[in-house]
């Protein structure tokens, strides 16, 4: 099996303090934004940035996070894990909402993230930040607002995330080919 | 693990620790999906379910009805009284003529004990037990123990017990099967004529003093006297069954022990428990009916995985 490393910490870090400048850039305050992290790796990269944006601007950032299980379109032909927690303690009435999640691949995750989304009220906008955009492998037209890093992969290749949060020695993101 | 064994749920004898705490983990999402401004998902709108209905039902009718509706599920209801079951035509009939409309799950109720397992054989669908006969009421089951989950935190080591009319009860031998699975300890409470010959085969304790079995108990599950299914005298009036086997706050205030108060509904309000206890602050019966539309929905959530006709 062929490996590469896209991230180790020093370039995640150096990522997520460049994205979570975008989002200030485009968000000020947070005043009207909500970030909803995907379970279940979203959610580490979103703890992250609010993490960052603590540091940056002193401030809590609102957020919840959201288990697409029950939206997805593919759970009954495909293995689909077990149903996880979804934590919105906020409505996303007129909300700028940002989904936060490690790779967008088909789009499929971020369709039913969308429809889940919905069902808490109407966002006035909803954008998508991601750490990996795989390129040419949509399945839907969805596109990321902001992204980590945008590599070409083939369908075969496998992305690998290695944080801390998941109790790994070190923060490591590889792409696999498949053999 | 994330699925069930089977497409089928016909009791909780064939499930699994694993199984039941799977239903358990995946009820408790549905149970945030229930509070949302919109408490609906996509899930099962591949999915046609007919609930049909050989037996009266109020509760786990609607609660099942609406589990599928939040689950996006297109629904037929059949109930006996209005169909031509009263012409001579027979359950296998009924079912297959159902089945040809291309329905892929079943709710089914009946007064036959095995009704539902005699109908798994033979068709693709899947079956769910809302009761048969007085054999088994697998999603009551489920949702009593849930529901003592989620009040107790867990049921190991918990002192169960179920009191009155055993003898006519599929939720007393759905619950022993499930409360014993989970680690709890169960005590059969109810005078001698309504409780099963054997049933002390099911590892249970037996006791005819309500007395001792409320002092020994963290829960007591009451069960309703089923007068429609006695066709002799089991005790010799109501009054005398209330006087003996009711349950009501001076009772519980000699006991002086905070007891969690269940009951699958319908009451008989002044019968096997009293107003003041069953509407008191220890009663989780509204609790149980709400948890129920979670249950079921993971029910049907969790089969449909295994429905890929």
């Amino acid at each position: 099996m062929l490996k590469s490393k896209l991230f180790d910490k020093k370039r995640l870090d150096i990522t997520i303090n460049r994205l979570c400048h975008q989002l200030i850039e485009n968000h000020s305050n947070f005043k009207d934004s909500l970030l909803i992290g995907l379970q279940p790796r979203g959610i580490f990269l979103q703890n992250r940035i609010i993490k960052t944006i603590n540091k940056v601007l002193s401030i809590e950032v609102p957020s919840g996070y959201l288990d697409t299980t029950f939206y997805r379109d593919d759970f009954r032909t495909k293995e689909v894990p077990k149903a996880k927690e979804t934590f919105m303690p906020y409505l996303v009435d007129n909300k700028n909402v940002i989904i936060i999640d490690d790779v967008l691949f088909t789009g499929r995750t971020v369709r039913s993230a969308m429809e889940g989304i919905m069902n808490f009220g109407r966002p006035n906008k909803i954008e998508l930040l991601v750490l990996i955009d795989r390129k040419f492998s949509r399945h839907i037209p969805v596109e990321p607002t902001y992204y980590g890093r945008r590599i070409n992969t083939l369908t075969s290749q496998k992305i690998i995330v290695n944080l801390t949060e998941q109790g790994f020695e070190k923060d490591n993101i590889w792409i696999t080919n498949n053999e | 693990m994330n699925k069930l064994k089977s497409k089928h749920l016909l009791g909780i004898k064939d499930l699994s620790i694993e199984e039941i705490e799977l239903i358990f983990d995946t009820a408790k999402m549905f149970k945030e999906v229930l509070s949302r401004p919109i408490k609906k998902v996509p899930s099962l709108r591949h999915i046609t379910i007919a609930n049909i209905f050989f037996e009266n039902s109020t509760r786990t009718k609607l609660s099942f009805e609406l589990a599928e509706k939040r689950l996006s599920a297109d629904i037929i209801n059949f109930s006996s009284s209005l169909s031509s079951i009263i012409k001579g035509e027979s359950l296998l009939d009924t079912i297959n003529n159902i089945l040809v409309m291309k329905v892929d799950m079943i709710v089914m109720r009946h007064p036959s004990a095995g009704a539902p397992h005699f109908i798994s054989d033979k068709i693709n669908a899947s079956i769910i037990n809302a009761g048969d006969g007085t054999h088994e009421h697998p999603t009551q089951a489920l949702l009593d123990s849930f529901s003592i989950k989620e009040k107790l935190g867990s049921l190991k080591g918990k002192k169960i017990a179920i009191i009155g009319d055993i003898l006519h009860s599929r939720v007393a031998i759905s619950n022993i099967y499930s409360l014993q699975k989970l680690g709890a300890e169960v005590m059969l409470c109810g005078p001698k004529t309504l409780m099963p010959k054997f049933i002390s085969e099911f590892g249970v304790m037996i006791e005819n003093d309500i007395k001792k079995a409320l002092k020994w108990c963290d829960v007591a599950n009451v069960l309703r006297i089923q007068l429609e299914r006695q066709e002799i005298k089991y005790f010799p009036s109501l009054r005398e069954y209330s006087l003996y086997f009711g349950i009501n706050k001076k009772l519980l205030d000699k006991i002086n022990k905070d007891i969690i108060i269940m009951h699958p509904g319908p009451i008989n309000r002044g019968i096997e428990i009293s107003s003041d206890v069953a509407d008191s602050k220890n009663s989780i019966i509204l609790n149980q009916v709400e948890n129920g539309v979670a249950i079921r929905m993971a029910v049907m959530y969790l089969l449909s995985l295994n429905n890929n006709q």
